[in-house]
């Protein structure tokens, strides 16, 4: 299979051809610099995004808290994640870097409370 | 009326009001911040994706974090911090600054000072700028205004949606608007290349596939109430019918077309603006055409990394820490832009110590060449990966180095410094 990618790596944004599925056996062209060819595997094969939302907060300061996970997950897990997110519903006082969300679907990953809102 | 007096006051507790009062505070001056949203941090607080502080702290923060960061900064100092007030009235009166404060809890207040730092930000271009014929139905917003509302309120502004404008806040917004449940149908850039960074158009849009229409600009809006769809041409095709017309339909209309300094106060007081930043001209050490008052942040030149933001605040703090204790600014040149280069901020040299620059290109691509020459005599010249007028650059030219110490003393004419990007001819067939 062949995937046109943009590489984000650099401003330059080279055009990307990835080519292959099996691991072992991809082929990246287009990229100018080594680091093009790891953007390219990696976005081929498992494409990840930091994701960054809000929730909701009972707090008169403020409606939303905003939140983010602690590192890039899968995209393909990025809706169940934001519905998670949305059905949530929480209580001040909630500081910046407390975890709203733990391990989440068995990744691993964490969301973490991106601003403070006192009580 | 409240009085109230302080070495330096700050208006505006974004990222760069209060690095600037950090640095001041930090320095002895007693100093104080007037915002008028109720809360510190500015535009930082609606932007609550990440990609902020890379080059200050060494981390790839949020705009909430960047902020409390900032905030966190203040602990221990005394800065005064004057939230939900407004500043209305700058005065200048024989060497001392008069500034007039508006909010619900105190009234009006007045601020006697030394130093005045603006660092109001800036705001974005709506419709009116636009000027599209059609309907003025509800459903339009700024991209700002949006981030916002969705961000801070939690509100939803629409649900099906097309964006005027591929700067990274309309880019950003097509994928939080996408995030929240609506439907982007695309994004109207006019010029042929995308305004914003390629990890924008990947991310928020690619990954959606949101159709970004390049060389195309909105022709009509139509609604009666609400909007209900826009006409969409190819902008090449200038005068008669326009091949290749279409209409997108759409309940809410966002625009993302550009950003302009908020200088209504700092015009009424007589500060000049340079026509082609927006913000106020000012010397190698942050002061405008109004002595006493400085400038920083997005209110002088629209900045679009926060850390830069943040870096040249601290050396406006600084050279108010110098007016305040009487060091005069000494000798400078003038510095202007030369070839594909928009504009250089600040617009002087010192000739002592470290001077900083930032300027804007106007052309895009790789290899070009930073050149600056002093009265025509080049004395520094520097590679550049790759330019674009979306990214600021910056440089450091030293005041003492060798061929401009030199080419200074020749005295003469020929004190101007230029700064221009090369883009070097092709080598060879
Ligand atoms: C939507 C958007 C997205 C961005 N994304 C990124 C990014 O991903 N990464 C990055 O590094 N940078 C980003 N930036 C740039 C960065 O956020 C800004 O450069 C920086 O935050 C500007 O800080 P500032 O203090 O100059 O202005 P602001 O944060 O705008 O602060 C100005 C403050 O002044 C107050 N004010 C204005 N007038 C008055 C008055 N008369 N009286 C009292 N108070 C007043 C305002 O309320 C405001 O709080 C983005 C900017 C925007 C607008
Ligand atoms: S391949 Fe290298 S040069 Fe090209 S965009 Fe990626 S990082 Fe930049």
């Amino acid at each position: 299979m062949k995937k046109d990618l943009i590489c984000i790596s650099c401003p330059i944004g080279c055009r990307l051809t990835v080519e292959g599925e099996n691991p072992e056996k991809i082929s990246v062209s287009g990229n100018r610099c080594p680091r093009g060819e790891i953007y390219g595997r990696e976005e081929a094969l498992a494409p990840s995004r930091m994701v960054t939302a809000t929730v909701a907060i009972e707090s008169e300061k403020l409606a939303r808290l905003p939140v983010k996970t602690d590192r890039p997950i899968g995209r393909e897990h990025i809706p169940s994640l934001l519905n998670q997110l949305y059905a949530l519903e929480l209580v001040p006082p909630v500081y910046c870097g407390d975890i709203i969300l733990d391990d989440f679907a068995e990744s691993g990953v964490r969301i973490l409370a991106t601003r403070t809102i006192e009580a | 009326m409240k009085h109230t007096e302080f070495d330096a006051v700050v208006i505006g507790g974004g990222a760069s009001g209060l690095s600037a009062a950090a640095e001041m505070s930090r320095g002895g001056a007693s100093v104080a911040v007037v915002e008028r949203e109720e809360t510190l941090g500015g535009i930082l607080n609606q932007c609550i994706h990440n990609g902020f502080g890379l080059h200050q702290y060494n981390e790839e923060l949020t705009g909430p974090e960047y902020a409390e960061r900032c905030i966190r900064d203040l602990d221990g100092l005394s800065v005064k911090v004057f939230t939900g007030m407004t500043v209305t009235l700058m005065e200048t009166e024989e060497g001392t600054q008069l500034l007039y404060g508006f909010s619900r809890e105190s009234g009006m207040v007045r601020f006697r000072c030394r130093a005045i730092v603006l660092a109001m930000g800036c705001r974005e271009r709506n419709r009116g700028n636009l000027g599209t014929p059609g309907t003025r139905p509800s459903g339009i917003f700024t991209a700002g205004l949006a981030q916002r509302l969705v961000n801070i309120d939690g509100m939803v502004p629409g649900r099906e949606c097309v964006i005027v404008g591929s700067g990274d806040i309309g880019l950003i917004m097509a994928r939080r608007m996408t995030w929240i449940g609506a439907r982007v149908r695309g994004v109207i850039e006019i010029q042929p290349y995308p305004a914003g960074i390629t990890r924008n158009i990947v991310q928020c849009l690619r990954d959606f596939d949101i159709p970004l229409y390049l060389s195309h600009s909105i022709t009509r809006i139509y609604g009666k109430d609400r909007i209900s769809g826009v006409d969409v041409a190819p902008v090449r095709n200038a005068g008669g019918e326009a091949s290749g017309a279409f209409h997108i339909p759409c309940d809410t209309l966002l625009l993302s077309v550009g950003l302009v300094p908020e200088n209504e106060i700092s015009r009424k007081a007589g500060v000049r603006l340079h026509p082609e930043t927006g913000g106020p001209v000012v010397d190698a050490r942050y002061m405008t055409s109004v002595t006493g008052i400085f400038a920083c942040g997005n209110v002088l030149h629209v900045h679009d990394l926060v850390d830069y933001a943040s870096e040249e605040a601290r050396h406006c703090g600084q050279a108010v820490l110098d007016y305040l204790s009487g060091v005069s600014a000494g000798e400078q040149l003038r510095v202007g832009a030369g070839r594909n280069v928009k504009y250089v901020v600040p617009g002087r040299f010192a000739l002592t110590g470290k001077n900083r620059f930032y300027l804007r290109s106007m052309i895009t691509g790789t290899g070009a060449r930073l050149c600056v020459r002093l009265g025509g005599i080049e004395v520094l010249r520097r590679k550049l990966p790759y330019v674009q007028p979306s990214e600021m650059i910056s440089f450091d030219l030293a005041a003492d180095e060798d061929a401009i110490s030199s080419r200074f003393t020749t005295g003469g004419d020929e004190t101007d410094l230029e700064v221009s990007l090369e883009i070097p001819e092709k080598e060879g067939a």
